[in-house]
């Protein structure tokens, strides 16, 4: 896969930025150029917040992106906002733990994830956002599982470690779902 | 210890790099959206023996720069827009002065307290209305995070090569945006500096640093001596890159920083649909690359700048090609981010007025 971007949204909290930069990490050490640009602005915890990942073979232009070509989105906010603009034939992972409204395009590729009743099955309650990472890689394979189970195990040590281990476990879980 | 390649904002990555170039005093006060740099540098440097100070205020941020300054430290400090523009009495004082530090600008929309998202329209304060007096400041202007990192170290060289504060002028995309960076080796502090004021010895000479040339042919003399650094800038400093010129392309697109990247985009898909478009980006704001924009301008019939603002750079662009062909300008401003497909139309729009 050459060039893919991807937006990933929800409410400020739900972890969309780290998962965002667990993507980037991934594939930075794959080798590949990789932008994250965060939404920025004067939020507040529960407002919506949004990242734009974009992965290239080749040095990247804008780390803005339009018609993102996927998107994962946490809540019913998200998908009103992103639904509409992603790019023709686009992949959309839908966490249908909070989002119980149907998709209308029929052009995309759509994935539903009860990511909230994953994690929360799983005992990480906190770790919706590793199942739905895992659910999106299992259908998009812009880097490999391997590489995002490594970008966790470096990205949380110490006194993070059992942390690093839940989202471990519930980014297999979205890996297979 | 050379380090391996690692993902990390913009911001932060500009605070590592002054340290590697030898950076170990910081004075600052908070602004978005570039508080990574003070809060990054808070924690790192105490563990390199460094200094982080924050300031009452921009205006005593600067001053605190001018007294690092005149010691021969590596001082750096960073603000946003509003708080450049209060900074600009201490940053002509370093100029009539000549003491070397670095200022980084991650520019906001404005005028004003205007919002905290990414814009460029501190072009021509940096370049022409910073400060009052006969001054200058070399200000350059980086793409990439990488290149930023790499801006950091060349940007302290320079401040000491011309004894003169340098800029490295961003905005909040680079601020905010990570990317893969590559960092040079941690380098030693500054060697001593003949000038720097640190205490009269027996084995050195009183040393005054000032602005103050109370006899007008004393500072007419001062300033005509800072004027010789200046043409020594513009002749040795300016940097620009040109891309996708080599068919000389009648449609050639101006823009530096971020805006130049999405410009990228946008003419990589117009050349996809066969559209002959080359860019030309300017690397420092001023000295402006004259020389360079007047050859990748030579074969085309028509240039286009773009920029997030309403309009500053078109004005040198416009100096430099004068009447001979027209010179043309899109942006958005405000903080709005200018999309890949509105600059692909605005691009468009040159092939229908030829």
């Amino acid at each position: 896969m050459a060039y893919h971007d991807v937006v990933m949204a929800g409410f400020g909290g739900q972890g969309l930025m780290a998962i965002g930069k667990l993507l980037a990490k991934a594939a930075m050490d794959e080798g590949r150029h990789v932008t994250w640009l965060p939404s920025y602005g004067p939020e507040m915890r529960g407002g919506t917040a949004n990242c734009v990942v974009v992965v290239d073979d080749e040095p990247i232009g804008s780390p803005s992106v339009e018609h993102a070509q996927a998107a994962i989105v946490m809540n019913r906010p998200s998908l009103d906002k992103f639904e509409d603009t992603l790019a023709t034939g686009g992949l959309l992972v839908i966490n249908t733990s909070l989002i119980a409204e149907p998709v209308h395009r029929a052009d995309l590729t759509t994935v539903l994830v009860p990511a909230n009743d994953i994690a929360e099955a799983e005992g990480s309650p906190k770790a919706a956002n590793m199942v739905m990472l895992g659910a999106y890689v299992a259908h998009c394979g812009v880097v490999s599982a391997a590489s995002i189970e490594h970008a966790i195990e470096v990205s949380y040590v110490g006194a993070k470690k059992a942390y690093g281990e839940a989202n471990l476990r519930a980014f297999r879980r979205g890996l297979a779902s | 210890m050379p380090s391996q390649k690692q993902l990390m904002k913009g911001a932060e990555a500009i605070a590592e790099a002054a340290i590697r170039a030898g950076c170990r005093h910081f004075f600052g006060y908070p602004i978005t959206p570039q508080n990574e740099i003070p809060e990054y540098m808070s924690k790192r440097l105490p563990e390199v023996g460094g200094v982080y100070l924050q300031a009452e205020s921009e205006v005593a941020s600067i001053n605190m720069i001018f007294g690092g300054a005149s010691t021969g430290a590596r001082v750096l400090t960073s603000s946003s827009s509003p708080g450049v523009s209060l900074m600009s009495e201490g940053a002509s004082y370093l100029v009539g002065a000549e003491l070397p530090a670095v200022i980084v600008n991650i520019m906001r929309g404005g005028p004003g307290l205007g919002d905290i998202a990414p814009s460029q329209s501190d072009w021509s304060m940096m370049t022409k209305g910073w400060g009052h007096g006969d001054k200058r400041y070399i200000s350059l202007c980086p793409a990439t995070v990488q290149e930023a990192v790499d801006m950091m170290s060349l940007a302290f060289d320079l401040a000491e090569k011309y004894r003169n504060p340098v800029v490295l002028l961003g905005d909040g995309l680079l601020g905010q945006m990570m990317e893969p960076v590559i960092f040079p080796a941690l380098s030693e502090i500054a060697p001593e500096q003949s000038w720097a004021a640190r205490g009269k010895l027996a084995t050195r000479p009183r040393v005054i640093v000032r602005s103050l040339y109370l006899d007008p042919a004393e500072l007419e003399r001062h300033v005509d001596h800072l004027y010789d650094k200046f043409a020594r800038m513009e002749r040795e400093e300016p940097r620009a890159e040109t891309w996708m010129c080599d068919d000389e392309p009648p449609v050639l697109v101006c823009a530096f920083g971020t805006v130049a990247r999405i410009a990228k985009t946008a003419i990589g898909k117009l050349r996809g649909e066969g559209l002959r478009v080359g860019l030309w980006r300017p690397m420092t704001a001023w000295p402006f690359p004259v020389e360079s924009l007047q050859k990748a301008a030579a074969t085309s019939d028509r240039l286009l700048s773009i920029e997030m603002n309403k309009g500053q750079m078109v004005e040198d662009i416009r100096a430099v090609i004068g009447h001979d062909k027209p010179v043309g300008f899109w942006g958005r401003s405000g903080g709005m981010v200018p999309t890949v497909d509105e600059m692909m139309n605005a691009i468009r729009g040159q092939f229908a007025n030829a």
